[in-house]
């Protein structure tokens, strides 16, 4: 299906990554926004709140993050597309409902532009601190899909594809941004309507007698009713079953929280995105991901002019972890090297794919800038020895 | 081009901001090159010294910061004492001249003045000071074509004001151009404002 017109600002702007992460949203289909708003995401919902009456939807400004997370889930199961926008302090507080939309499968975007933490930690500076807490920080076995931009186009491009992603596997969305590319200014291409695929809802053609709310049809992900509709409608945090009713048993438990995980796990290797370059007969692969990813680049260009081996491995998909790839390429380098905005948060999924058949080497920063290109030369030459 | 690093830099309300923006806009939609700029968030935003980094490339940018600016642009003192330090050996530095006392000058800049908020008040209305520095700017540095400029200042700014900026980017452009031609200032800006005002 085609993006409707409506929500589609064709067109060369310059534009920094939360207006484009907004445009992607509405070229995406969301119609609904509930946020309290918080730097440095602020600006995307600020866009969205002038710019969505136009285009026909609502924003809501919550009395806080549980509210927001909460709400925006009402507005999906109303038939509505729709995301929440936040940072570190508050992408915590949120961790409950994104539990929930795992649990009752809400396909929903959760934005998270981050900052320096813990706590309230950087307010306007950035950092990668939130990239297991994305993937682990609710209670319980679920798994979620995570997009890492490291520019303002991929701000709008991969927001239109994490809405995809939502919808496609009736999961919510992780879109981790970081300060740098919120704020960031640069040229983003939106291209006409008629050429931006979107995924719509994946709604029941079932009669109201023949439906069930969670009966699945071996590809895992069950169609939805909107509420209102006639059909049957129940959708509750607990352990259900097919009706969507309480049914608290360790069969019903097995059985539902095994499919959340499958239904992630099992297309891994099909949806995985990541950039790769020089692989091939690299003495070391940069591993990276988001801003961190072009500043790495230059250090990548600056040990290629010194005569390294160098490859690269960008993560576009940080979650699920791309670790067949991961396994692959550690058959044939001698090390990854992987820089981060954080005290070594991913470099432990890439170590534990590469399961010693690779050194792994982190470059640590606490975040509140960006590394310095030399550090990550300095990893990639201490690697190569 | 080759990768240039610009800081422009005043005080909050000069706009600072969308005077990068339009440069950042002619440099990448209208001239084909690559262009990412930031802004400094945070307290000093409101009043106090407001910043806007630029870089410009014929390749895409990888570092999004600004470490050694090759040219500054400087609209206050604060802004000058703050950032001035940081110029690039024998960079550019374009000054608004009523309202910067250049001292203290780092690392043999080429410098140039331009009294940009005089030039705004001739016109009508101080508020576009920023564009007739976008002018002087381009006229200086010749970095970027003047009819990318111009086309990025019609696109950058409400339609009633278009013609108001239009004029403010040609007087910051003309004046630029003499400006260049006669040459580098000397350091001793302050002296020179005032024999340029005795002669006047």
């Amino acid at each position: 299906m085609k993006a409707d017109p409506r929500g589609v600002l064709t067109g060369t702007h310059f534009m920094d990554g939360d207006h484009a992460c907004c445009e992607g949203a509405l070229a995406a289909g969301a119609r609904f926004a509930a946020g309290y708003p918080i730097t440095p995401s602020t600006e995307v919902v600020e866009r969205f709140a002038a710019r969505v009456p136009v285009v026909g939807g609502s924003f809501i400004q919550m009395e806080d993050e549980l509210a927001a997370s909460i709400a925006l889930q009402g507005a999906v199961w109303g038939g509505a597309k729709s995301f929440t926008v936040t940072s570190g302090p508050g992408f915590s507080l949120m961790m409950e409902h994104i539990g929930y939309a795992a649990m009752t499968e809400t396909p929903c975007v959760f934005v998270d532009v981050q900052r320096g933490g813990p706590s309230t930690g950087l307010p306007t500076l950035p950092a990668q601190g939130d990239m297991m807490q994305a993937r682990w920080g609710s209670h319980g076995d679920y798994e979620i899909i995570a997009l890492c931009p490291n520019s303002p186009q991929e701000c709008f491009d991969l927001t239109v594809k994490a809405f995809n992603f939502a919808e496609e596997f009736r999961v919510p969305v992780m879109f981790m941004m970081d300060e740098v590319v919120g704020h960031m200014t640069e040229k983003v291409v939106i291209p006409p309507a008629d050429q931006i695929e979107v995924v719509p809802r994946k709604h029941t053609r079932k009669t109201v007698e023949e439906y069930l709310p969670y009966a699945t049809n071996g590809d895992m992900v069950p169609e939805m009713a909107h509420a209102g509709e006639g059909y049957k409608f129940h959708v509750t945090g607990l352990t259900h079953d097919e009706r969507g009713y309480p049914n608290m048993t360790p069969q019903t438990q097995q059985k539902l929280v095994t499919r959340l995980q499958n239904k992630i796990r099992s297309a891994a290797d099909r949806i995985a995105m990541f950039e790769e370059e020089a692989t091939e007969n690299a003495d070391v692969i940069v591993v990276s991901y988001g801003i961190t990813s072009r500043v790495a680049q230059r250090a990548i260009d600056m040990a290629r002019e010194r005569g390294l081996k160098v490859g690269k491995l960008r993560l576009i998909m940080a979650w699920p972890f791309p670790e067949t790839k991961i396994r692959e390429l550690a058959g044939r380098t001698k090390a990854f090297v992987v820089p981060e905005l954080n005290l070594g948060q991913m470099v432990r999924e890439v170590e534990r794919a590469a399961a010693g058949r690779a050194k792994t080497i982190l470059v640590p920063h606490a975040g509140g800038s960006v590394h310095h290109p030399e550090e990550i030369l300095a990893a990639i030459q201490e690697a190569v020895r | 081009m080759p990768l240039t690093e610009l800081r422009i830099a005043g005080f909050g309300g000069q706009g600072v901001i969308l005077s990068a923006i339009v440069l950042g806009k002619a440099a990448s939609i209208h001239q084909g090159e690559f262009a990412t700029m930031t802004q400094n968030f945070g307290p000093e935003a409101r009043g106090g010294a407001c910043s806007a980094q630029l870089v410009l490339s014929d390749k895409p940018v990888l570092y999004p910061y600004v470490t050694r600016p090759d040219v500054l642009v400087v609209m206050s003192q604060e802004a000058y004492s703050k950032f001035a330090p940081e110029l690039k050996d024998g960079g550019t530095l374009l000054v608004e001249r009523d309202l910067v006392r250049v001292t203290d000058l780092p690392a043999h800049p080429r410098v140039y003045s331009v009294p940009a908020t005089r030039l705004a008040e001739e016109l009508g209305k101080r508020m576009v000071l920023n564009i007739v520095m976008v002018g002087f700017f381009t006229a200086i540095t010749q970095l970027l074509e003047p009819e990318a400029v111009r086309k990025a200042v019609a696109d950058s700014v409400p339609a009633s004001f278009r013609d108001l900026n239009l004029k403010a980017f040609d007087k910051g452009y003309e004046y630029g151009k003499t400006a260049l031609a006669a040459g580098p200032e000397a350091a001793d800006l302050e002296h020179q404002a005032v024999l340029s005002q005795e002669a006047q």
